[in-house]
């Protein structure tokens, strides 16, 4: 690990002795969960609780004619079979769009499909039984007659006049549009010595996460409250937004999440069949679940990334990258999603395209439109993944239109990484990039050189080698520029709140969650380290509204330089309050004392004065024997969020190692290399197994993942045999390292790592194969690289 | 993904489960390793009302020499496959084949029978069963039947066993001198179904085939043992010959489209391995085609 800047304030309160800080330390929550005693929401059980199933439509766009639950009613163990129309009483509809995202409309979208459908699998009916095989049981036998309308499918005639527009009221099917133009870019392309175009197509996947989406929501008639237990990124916006449509209090809303089996972004939504548990909940006044099976998953969980762009590049011969420009169309489904809207993804784009890079020419148009399949939003890396590829997809196109290595072309026109603070041309702001220093760092790792050689010699045996990079940049630690500004209720500020117990060990509230990536881990570190106490001592609790300090939660990248920085200063606060009560029972200063080990030290020379137990008993059990107008405060609360940048970027480089198999168009993963810097790195091992998966998602898109729609909207694939998630058997090994430029922005200096590895993984691949398929003439800018793809490509079918 | 309500009987003996057939009829199930069954009726694609369940019969499960002949009862294990030393002596096509049948938690359960009764044209056993010439041991209402390989499979999930039929053991030919094996298939992932795959057997002949049987699977509804291979045997092997006998193998296959490729993706994967197999059996990499990937 390298730095390229050193904390200017030389020893900072995470430098302290015992810091855990930069240490790879095992989890908090391990042995609970390896021991079975995870609590998911699939594991909770009330008394009264029923089930509930909902009857999906088979079609992608139909009249809903008639609902005849007759039957269904009155078979064994049902409770109740409530249509659309029916659950309306207790929930209303909501339209899924933000004030910022200017032009972004979406029509009205209830609980359960009321008069017509709009994909295949939109909830028509919810059936409550007392099991839920009963539920399906009886979901065989309601009968709904559809008409069948015309279904939207493909994006690019989505917009044509002879194609339907889904929702009348819209006008069109033309959800949100984003024109942007900075610079000179007529004039940079008419300067340039090479100027390369290609369309890049990109399959629409999902975030597949191991535990279904689930809730159990609890409607206490008796107390007017609703317990919501969910698997959610975001207890308090779920909480916000079910007392919204529910008509209730925000404090007649309690959001509980335990353990979450993964995330990914799939679970930072509002799903409709959310929205209807809730309301059943509270229609039939007695606890509700509602657990997704794996068909229902691949049908409703977002989908992401269906996007078709267009994308040009000029450069001169000398390797000056002189402009991009790209034409960037996606389709969403047939409503925005709520609340943080289905225009993100493409606003991201946008956003992105050209980031890493000097040239200050830049021209994007983003169109997002309407179509009759599953819902599209935000999944891991948001636009990310299609932003680097595109670009990094056009650097390769220039470096190879003018005969130079794709490293050099990269060399000469990154950000340099001491031209900070800088802007992009999409008008973000860069803090501290660190591209040339990463470049160099993956150079070393992978051995450029020594690969380059080898794949020489190897080619004259007819075996295709290639090698893929991709730099890139990501949106971490958002402010409130991300939602809160358009008008969501998505808080971009955490708090966490600590507290001294009476034998010494600290207790730790906060609004960050933890979905697997080590939340609490983190939030344990740095509270240890901060206020000199051991990690055992430390019990971090999420995940509840009644109980945590108000918060975003964890997505985006969010949690550790957000959430984390909160929990650094809550616990400077009760450091200063021990210190305080110390200084006074021991007759000293603050400034003689410290905390070291879970005791009171003498800063000179680190004596023992008091254990922090024997503080705490006095403190709580003896303060007669304090002076007085001596009152301890063993508990702090403190916020944070980020006001000097809107996010906190990040920048990493990619490598990939690939070989093709030009007969059969398989391609095989040899290695990968990411070099990635989130600033100051609280648990090695944490952020290396971040990026780990994230890549691994990453090369999900590269070579496997695809929803397949046919032209009706039917998904054919909405099942673990077809729709294939990258496995252990097909991944090479990953090689991780870092450059540490911290944030300014916060004592912590954290920025985030979730992300980083899905941003960029697809965009090494695809350039690695088609560095592989140099000889053959041929380019391939559509992902995932599928045998039938990569074939038909070399001619071979 | 609840199942629907079913009636559940372990069968304690092979008459046992014959009887429970012959009562139950369409409406029962046979479950062996459940690898198939189980995941259809949580989906509701199958709703029997029985399910008969042979999984705890001794007598169905084992691998025994007799004589010329090697024995392979019907819930017998993938996992099994890999581990008996008769198979690897006997017939070690079928070991290389049990390597590529999904990941071994499902090898653990599912057994040889209950894939050959699924007849997933996708499937490997079918097709080793092809290659090796397997006959197909039967017993149902009117006693046992013994049915050639080639005739069992009769299309997409579907063979010649009838509803209160129980497949109850494959008797294969003990591989003799000269004898070869040759064991690829592509797959997106490994364990998945794959998009072609081929298992051949051989007998050499110095340079040449003696005999070469090419069983070819996920190529069209069933699994097919390929007639192109006569053109194979008993000739000097060329690159011509080969790509004559590739052509052929090309007219006699009529593939299935899907998801994962259309019939000219795999007719070109399909004279793929059949350049690979031959290159691999003859040790003649200058016929082998493409890397390594």
């Amino acid at each position: 690990m390298s730095s390229i800047r050193v904390n200017p304030d030389g020893l900072s309160v995470l430098d302290r002795p015992n810091s855990y800080i930069g240490k790879t330390v095992p989890r908090p929550n391990l042995d609970r969960l390896l021991q079975g005693r995870g609590l998911y929401v699939s594991d909770i059980e009330l008394p009264r609780m029923a089930h509930v199933v909902f009857l999906r439509s088979p079609h992608a766009h139909a009249k809903i004619v008639s609902v005849d639950a007759v039957t269904a009613k009155e078979m064994p163990g049902v409770i109740a079979v409530v249509t659309g129309k029916e659950l309306g009483a207790v929930i209303t509809p909501w339209v899924g769009v933000l004030s910022h995202l200017k032009g972004l409309k979406s029509a009205p979208q209830s609980a359960i499909a009321v008069d017509r459908v709009c994909w295949q699998g939109e909830a028509v009916a919810a059936i409550v039984a007392t099991s839920r095989a009963a539920a399906e049981d009886a979901a065989e036998h309601v009968a709904v007659a559809y008409q069948e309308l015309e279904a939207v499918t493909d994006m690019r005639t989505a917009l044509d006049p002879a194609t339907p527009v889904i929702h009348a009221s819209l006008g069109d099917n033309l959800a949100f549009e984003r024109v942007h133009d900075a610079g000179a870019v007529d004039q940079a392309f008419a300067v340039s010595d090479a100027v390369v175009e290609a369309d890049f197509i990109f399959g629409r996947h999902t975030g597949v996460t191991l535990e279904p989406r689930a809730v159990v929501a609890d409607w206490n008639a008796a107390e007017a409250r609703l317990t919501i237990y969910q698997g959610t990124q975001a207890p308090h916006m779920v909480q916000n937004i079910a007392a919204l449509h529910l008509g209730l209090r925000e404090a007649q809303v309690r959001v509980v999440c335990k353990d979450v089996g993964g995330s990914f972004g799939i679970k930072v939504h509002i799903y409709a069949d959310e929205m209807a548990t809730y309301a059943l909940s509270k229609l039939l006044r007695r606890p509700i679940k509602f657990v997704a099976d794996r068909v229902e998953s691949f049908n409703t969980d977002i989908h992401a990334r269906d996007h078709r762009c267009k994308g040009k590049i000029g450069v001169k011969r000398d390797g000056t990258i002189t402009a991009f420009e790209i034409d960037d169309l996606t389709g969403i489904g047939p409503y925005s999603m709520y609340p943080r809207t289905s225009a993100i993804e493409a606003n991201q784009v946008v956003n992105l395209v050209g980031g890493p890079y000097t040239s200050k020419n830049y021209r994007a148009r983003a169109r997002v439109v309407f179509q009759n399949k599953n819902v599209m939003c935000q999944y891991r890396a948001v636009g990310h993944p299609i932003a680097c590829s595109v670009t990094e997809g056009l650097v390769d196109l220039a470096a190879r239109k003018i005969g130079m290595d794709p490293l050099e072309i990269r060399r000469r026109n990154l950000i340099a990484d001491d031209a900070y603070p800088c802007a992009s041309p999409s008008g973000l702001r860069f803090e501290q990039l660190s591209h040339h220093a990463s470049l160099d760092k993956i150079v070393a790792m992978m051995g450029y050189d020594a690969l380059r050689a080898e794949q020489a010699t190897l080619r004259k045996e007819g075996i295709h080698r290639g090698i893929g990079i991709a730099s890139f940049i990501e949106v971490t630690n958002p402010s409130a520029a991300f939602y809160g500004v358009g008008g969501a209720k998505i808080s971009s500020q955490d708090g966490v709140a600590v507290r001294l117990d009476a034998q010494g060990s600290v207790i730790c509230q906060t609004s960050i969650t933890e979905q697997g990536q080590g939340s609490e881990s983190l939030t344990a570190q740095i509270v240890g380290s901060v206020l000199g106490v051991s990690m055992d001592r430390v019990r971090v609790i999420l995940g509840d509204t009644d109980v945590t300090p108000y918060g975003g939660g964890t997505w985006a990248s969010r949690g550790a330089g957000i959430g984390g920085e909160a929990a650094l200063q809550a616990t400077k606060i009760l450091r200063k309050n021990i210190l305080d009560v110390a200084a006074v029972i021991l007759q000293s200063t603050p400034a003689e004392l410290d905390i070291v080990n879970n005791a009171i030290v003498n800063v000179s020379d680190g004596a023992s004065r008091i254990e922090l137990n024997e503080l705490a008993r006095i403190v709580y059990f003896r303060p007669d024997t304090l002076p007085p107008g001596i009152q301890p405060e063993l508990m702090a609360t403190k916020h944070f969020v980020p006001r000097e940048y809107p996010f906190a970027f990040t920048n990493g480089v990619q490598a990939a190692w690939v070989e093709v198999d030009t007969e059969t168009g398989f391609v095989k993963l040899l290695r990968h290399w990411v070099v990635e810097d989130c600033g100051t790195i609280i648990n090695p091992q944490l952020v290396d197994e971040q990026i780990r998966g994230g890549v691994v998602q990453g090369l999900g898109a590269a070579l496997f993942e695809k929803c397949i729609y046919d032209e009706r909207g039917q998904l054919t694939n909405a099942n673990m045999a077809d729709y294939l998630v990258p496995m252990s058997g097909e991944m090479p090994d990953i090689d991780i390292g870092h450059v540490v430029s911290p944030t300014r922005e916060s004592e912590l200096g954290a920025k985030g790592a979730g992300e980083a590895g899905t941003a960029g993984a697809a965009a090494a691949v695809t350039n690695a194969v088609n560095d592989a398929l140099s000889p053959f003439g041929t380019i391939i800018t559509e992902i995932p690289l599928t045998p039938q793809v990569i074939l038909t490509a070399l001619g071979k079918i | 993904m609840k199942a629907a309500a079913f009636a559940y009987t372990r069968a304690t003996s092979v008459d046992n489960a014959l009887e429970l057939l012959a009562v139950h009829g369409e409406r029962a199930r046979v479950l062996s390793g459940g690898q198939s069954l189980i995941p259809a009726m949580n989906l509701r694609l199958v709703a029997p009302e029985m399910v008969v369940d042979i999984g705890a019969l001794a007598e169905l499960r084992g691998i025994a020499i007799r004589g010329d002949t090697l024995l392979i009862g019907a819930a017998t294990r993938h996992a099994d496959l890999l581990t008996s030393s008769d198979i690897a002596t006997c017939v070690p096509l079928l070991a290389a084949a049990a390597a590529h049948i999904a990941h071994p938690a499902i090898r653990n359960r599912g057994t040889v029978g209950g894939s050959l009764a699924q007849a997933d044209p996708a499937s490997e056993l079918p097709a080793c069963m092809l290659a090796l010439g397997a006959t197909i041991v039967v017993r149902g209402p009117g006693g046992e039947r013994r049915i050639a390989a080639e005739d069992f499979f009769t299309g997409i999930y579907e063979t010649q066993l009838a509803a209160q039929d129980l497949l109850v053991a494959i008797e294969l030919p003990i591989a003799g001198k000269g004898s070869a094996h040759f064991f690829q298939e592509f797959a997106r992932r490994h364990g998945d179904y794959a998009i072609t795959g081929l298992a051949a057997q051989a007998v050499l002949d110095g340079a040449a085939f003696a005999d070469l049987r090419l069983g070819y699977f996920a190529v069209g509804d069933k699994p097919v043992l390929a007639k192109a291979a006569a053109r194979l045997t008993g000739v000097t092997m060329t690159s011509s010959v080969l790509a004559e006998a590739g052509d052929a193998l090309s007219r006699e296959l009529d593939p299935h489209e899907d998801q994962e490729a259309t019939p000219a993706m795999r007719r070109h994967l399909a004279k793929v391995l059949l350049a690979r197999c031959v290159a691999s059996l003859l040790n003649r990499p200058d016929l082998h085609t493409g890397g390594q990937a």
